[in-house]
Formats: C-alpha cells, sequence, structure tokens
C-alpha cells in the first residue's frame, strides 16, 4: 500500500526543470512585449485542452461537445460581468461555478454507452447551448454576440489595457494555478482510479471502483476547468459570440490535445502553443483557407501517427512501418 | 397538417438516403466516419456542375452523382481509409474531421462559397392538392419524387442485403473477418465496394437535396449532425432502424420548424439526447444484433 503511495507522490512531483519553465512563461509578457495578446490565447487555449485531457486522457471519454463549457463559461462569466458586477476573479468564480453546474447536469449523458453515443449526446449538449444563445436575444445578443462587457481592474490595481499585458498574466497564473491543482487531482489514488477505468472499464468495476459516480465527477470537474478556460476569454476579450459553442471549436480543441499528446498534462499546454502559432503563420500566408492545411495536418497525423511525426528519425528504422505511410 | 406529414416524410427520405451509407459503414464496419457528409456534398457539386457548365439533363445527373461519389469513396477507402479500420475511434474521429475540414475549404476554394442553385425540370416544378382546411395535402412534384426514388432504394438495399450472395457474404466479413476471409471471401473487395456504394449513395442524396436543403461549403458540418443523429438514433443493424429514425427526424423537425420556429433545431437535439441516453445503443436493435 505504501509502495503505491510513495509511487504516486513520485510521479506527482515537480521536476528540475519544470520551475525555470514556468517562470520563463510567466516573464514572457514582458520578454515578448509585442505579443502579449497571443501569450494570453495560448494560456487560455491550454486550460481549455488541459479540461479535455482530464476526460479523454485519463478517463477515456470521447467527447465532440467540449466547447459547450467553454461557451457556458464564457457567456455567465460576460453576463455577470454585465448585469452583476466587473470584477475578473469573482466574473471568473461564476464561469467556473455555471459551467461545473452544467458538467454535472450532463454528466448523466456518458454514463451509458458506446464512443459513438457519446460523441453524439457531448456534441448534441454543445449543439442545444448554441441554439438557445442564439434564441434567447434579449439576454446573449444572439447571433452578433454579446457586446459591451467591461471589466474593472484585476484585485483592484491591475487595468486590462490594450497591449494584453495583464491580460496575458491573468491567464497565466490562472492556468499555473489549475495545473498544480490538476496535477495533484490526477497524481491522488482517485486519479489512479481514473485511469484504471480508462483502461478496463469492467475490471475497474470489478475491484470495486464505483465507475459511474467517478466518471460523473470527473466530468464535472473537466467542465469547470473548461468554463474557467471560457470565463478567461470573455474576461479578456470583452466579448463572446455564438461561434464559442461552434462544432470547429470543439474540434480545435481535441487536435490541440492530439498534437501535444493525450494523457500527459503538458500535452494540452504544448499542443496550444504549436496549434496557436502555426494557425497564427498559416492564416497570415492563406486566411481563408487556413481550415485546408489544418485538415491536411490531422489527417497525415493520424495516418502517420503522432508518434513518428514528432520523432523523423525513426522513419526509417526498423523497417516496420505501417499502412499509407 | 398533412402537408407538414408529407414534407416531413420527404425530408426524412432523404436523410435516409444520405445516411444509410454511413449506417453501413459506421454500424458494419465499425468506423466513425465523420467526413461522410463530404461525400454528400461532391454528389452536390457534381449535379450542379454538370447542368450549369454542361446542360447534362437533371435525370441523367443524378446517376452520375452516384458513380462520381462512389469512384471517389473507392480510391479514398483504397488509400486512406483501409489502415484505419483498426485503430482506436479517436483517431478515426480526428481522420475523418480532418478530411472534412479539407473538403470544406476545397469548395471554398474552387467553386466559391456562395449557394448554389438547381434548376429542376419543369416537370418537378408543381405542386398537387388534395382536400381543404386543415386536411389539406399540398404535394410538391419534387417532394414526391424524392420519396419515389428513396422507397425504391430502400427496397432494392433491404433486398441486395438479405437476399443476395453479396449482402450475406457482407454480413460474413462484419461479424469475423477473419472467418470470412478463411471462407474465401475477398473481404477486402468486400468492404472496398461496400464503401463505394455508401458513398455513392451519398453522393446520390447530396444530388438530390441539393434543391432542398441548399448546398454550399458548409454542407458537410452543416448536416454530419443530421446523419450522425440518424446512424445514433436508429441503431446501425438493420436497414429499417436508420430508416425510421431518419422519418422520426424528418416529421419532427419540419414539424417543429413550422409550429414553434423560435426554437429552431433544439427539438431535435433534445429529442436525440433523450432517445440516446433512454437506449443508448439506438432505438431499433435487435437483441444480440451487433
Amino acid at each position: 500500500m505504501s509502495n503505491t503511495q510513495d509511487l504516486l507522490r513520485q510521479t506527482g512531483r515537480w521536476k528540475r526543470w519544470e520551475v525555470p519553465l514556468w517562470l520563463l512563461a510567466l516573464a514572457s509578457p514582458l520578454l515578448l512585449s509585442g505579443h502579449a495578446l497571443i501569450i494570453n490565447e495560448i494560456a487560455i487555449v491550454a486550460l481549455f485542452a488541459l479540461s479535455l485531457d482530464l476526460i479523454l486522457g485519463f478517463t477515456g471519454i470521447v467527447s465532440l461537445g467540449h466547447a459547450a463549457f467553454f461557451g457556458m463559461g464564457a457567456y455567465s462569466a460576460a453576463l455577470f460581468a454585465k448585469l452583476v458586477m466587473p470584477d475578473p476573479l469573482v466574473g471568473l468564480a461564476v464561469g467556473i461555478a455555471c459551467a461545473a453546474l452544467l458538467g454535472a447536469l450532463c454528466s448523466a449523458t456518458i454514463l451509458r454507452g458506446t464512443d459513438l453515443t457519446r460523441l453524439m449526446v457531448t456534441l448534441g449538449v454543445a449543439l442545444i447551448l448554441g441554439e438557445l444563445a442564439n434564441k434567447l436575444d434579449w439576454l446573449t445578443g444572439g447571433a452578433d454576440g454579446l457586446q459591451g462587457v467591461m471589466m474593472g481592474p484585476l484585485l483592484g490595481q491591475f487595468e486590462f489595457d490594450l497591449t494584453g499585458r495583464t491580460a496575458a498574466w491573468y491567464s497565466l497564473t490562472v492556468l499555473l494555478v489549475v495545473f498544480v491543482i490538476t496535477r495533484r487531482f490526477v497524481n491522488s489514488p482517485f486519479g489512479a482510479t481514473l485511469k484504471a477505468i480508462r483502461d478496463n472499464r469492467l475490471r475497474a468495476m470489478a475491484i470495486g471502483i464505483a465507475v459511474n459516480s467517478r466518471m460523473a465527477l470527473v466530468y464535472t470537474v473537466a467542465a469547470a476547468l473548461a468554463g474557467a478556460a471560457g470565463a478567461l476569454l470573455a474576461q479578456t476579450t470583452g466579448f463572446a459570440s455564438l461561434d464559442l459553442f461552434e462544432f470547429h471549436r470543439s474540434a480545435d480543441v481535441m487536435l490541440i490535445l492530439v498534437i501535444g499528446g493525450v494523457g500527459w498534462l503538458y500535452g494540452g499546454i504544448t499542443g496550444a502553443i504549436v496549434f496557436k502559432l502555426m494557425q497564427d503563420a498559416i492564416s497570415s500566408i492563406t486566411p481563408q483557407y487556413w481550415t485546408f492545411w489544418i485538415g491536411l495536418f490531422l489527417v497525415v497525423l493520424v495516418l502517420v501517427g503522432r508518434e513518428r511525426l514528432i520523432r523523423p528519425w525513426t522513419w526509417f528504422g526498423k523497417g516496420k512501418t505501417g499502412g499509407a505511410a | 397538417m398533412l402537408t407538414i406529414l408529407f414534407d416531413g416524410i420527404a425530408y426524412g427520405m432523404l436523410l435516409f438516403i444520405l445516411a444509410v451509407g454511413l449506417a453501413v459503414t459506421m454500424g458494419l464496419m465499425n468506423f466513425i466516419n465523420l467526413a461522410h457528409g463530404a461525400f454528400a456534398m461532391v454528389g452536390g457539386y457534381i449535379t450542379v456542375l454538370l447542368m450549369q457548365k454542361f446542360g447534362v439533363p437533371f435525370l441523367l445527373c443524378l446517376p452520375l452523382a452516384f458513380v462520381g461519389s462512389a469512384l471517389l469513396g473507392a480510391l479514398l477507402e483504397r488509400t486512406l481509409y483501409r489502415p484505419l479500420y483498426h485503430k482506436p475511434h479517436l483517431d478515426q474521429v480526428l481522420f475523418s474531421i480532418g478530411l472534412t475540414f479539407m473538403a470544406v475549404a476545397s469548395a471554398d476554394y474552387f467553386i466559391g462559397s456562395g449557394q448554389q442553385i438547381i434548376q429542376l425540370p419543369e416537370w418537378l416544378k408543381g405542386r398537387t392538392e388534395f382536400g381543404d382546411g386543415a386536411w389539406m395535402l399540398g404535394m410538391g412534384h419534387y417532394r414526391l419524387f424524392i420519396i419515389a426514388v428513396c422507397a425504391a432504394l430502400t427496397v432494392a438495399l433491404q433486398y441486395v442485403l438479405t437476399k443476395t450472395r453479396f449482402g450475406s457474404r457482407l454480413r460474413a466479413s462484419v461479424d469475423d473477418q477473419r472467418v470470412a476471409a478463411g471462407m474465401g471471401i475477398n473481404v477486402n473487395l468486400v468492404f472496398l465496394t461496400t464503401f463505394a456504394v455508401g458513398s455513392g449513395l451519398a453522393g446520390l442524396g447530396g444530388a438530390l437535396g441539393a434543391e432542398v436543403l441548399g448546398l454550399d461549403p458548409s454542407f458537410p458540418l452543416k448536416f454530419m449532425i443530421y446523419f450522425l443523429i440518424v446512424v445514433a438514433v436508429g441503431g446501425t443493424s438493420s436497414i429499417t432502424g436508420p430508416l425510421l429514425a431518419a422519418l422520426l427526424l424528418g416529421i419532427a423537425d419540419v414539424a417543429g420548424k413550422y409550429y414553434i420556429p423560435k426554437l429552431g433545431g433544439f427539438i431535435v437535439y433534445s429529442l436525440m439526447i433523450a432517445i440516446l441516453i433512454w437506449r443508448p445503443q439506438g432505438l431499433f436493435v435487435r437483441k444480440g444484433g451487433k
């Protein structure tokens, strides 16, 4: 027993290279002062991917509707700021709470059925919310999006400015906090049971793990984190639109996670950096047809395999290649 | 009211033709193919281009759309899809999303992002009405035509799957590939044919539906959800499941949009979620069916 605990503690321990990495990340809005906006975006997307990783990478739930929680967080934070009070931290908490509530409600939908059923119900939830946000235009602004969200200064001190430096720090800090919490979470005994469920659900059930309640709980937590990402986006851009719920958001975040590596907490972050930089580069060349390249990239990624794509030197070794690669 | 029912049935039939190919690849071959709508779009664009640029008559365009998308499907199956049959579902989802994105962007690039309009021949444009008041039945000739074509196709498909040699080979290959191969069935060929026919049907559906559903480069993404609902709700073990699901969906959608337009797609999605929570394997599943 104590052996397992040691093991868990060890995998959860901070490695030596991680501290300077995070310091560097936190310093980046200063070092690359012209790019604070994109740093902010990367941090948000990374947080979103991290939340998807919790359910996809650690529990094995395939979801095509993760944008539902992202949008929920964004809209509730934006509405809160507009109608109640403009404090960012309280707004963030409200966004998280609303998304968590929604996640708890939806967790009933993912407990039964096959991968296909799960894909469909998660997708359906996102669609319903998108439709709702569209139709309740007296509240959400409908297809025009929710405009005029003014945020108060962070902690009463730091104004959100046009350079986006405050925004970048804000998002990075939230990302760091969430990362630390998530790491504790997946390396706890609870996290270990999640991995057991992912690897073999039947066996997990047989050794007495309450599969359903754990899946429901982790889904709720993931929803809350996605809501946090959405809230950050709405707060730092001062805008929320229907596009938040759209299918391509869910698809993009899945892609980000797969690029970076599923079931590895840094995967979402790495993926977010690669994806955002790639998007920035490609869309500055061909703004309209960026989806073509992302599609091509996906196809190649799956056919060649992620492992072999990031390690090109293995292409010619062994001679054991698969399929159309 | 009857008119709505009639339109709903026509719409459902159309969805069925679009989705039945997907039901086969997804249900029988166990491949989650989100790119199915792209084949439908190809069929639609083949029809539009042939009619506009070359003046080919509409009726001739339909089989051409079928053949065109079937060939494309066969080509892609051979080159891209086959290595993925045994990969995890996540890989299949990612791959087919990628393919869809590429198709959308390509259609946008080559043909333009505008909505395409199909000029129907004169004899399909009319409308016949019976009765009066609440029970009036107005049948657009084109919808009648769609129902006729789809009904004929359904019967033909059912016949092929249950009564012919090819059907039994397909079912055998699906149930156990290794044994089927051992019995001398060329599994690869069977799958190739099935996939091609499925894509061809999608293309035909796209060609037929271009007038009703509208055709623009976002078609695969817009209707992907509907195909998936049909397949998920109908279950994948038979032809009748998706057919009934498509009819249900078509009628619910048309009626919902007519009576409560404010809710839009809301009804359909909620209906789907409710059904899937209630019966995760789909509504019409045989006991022990795959």
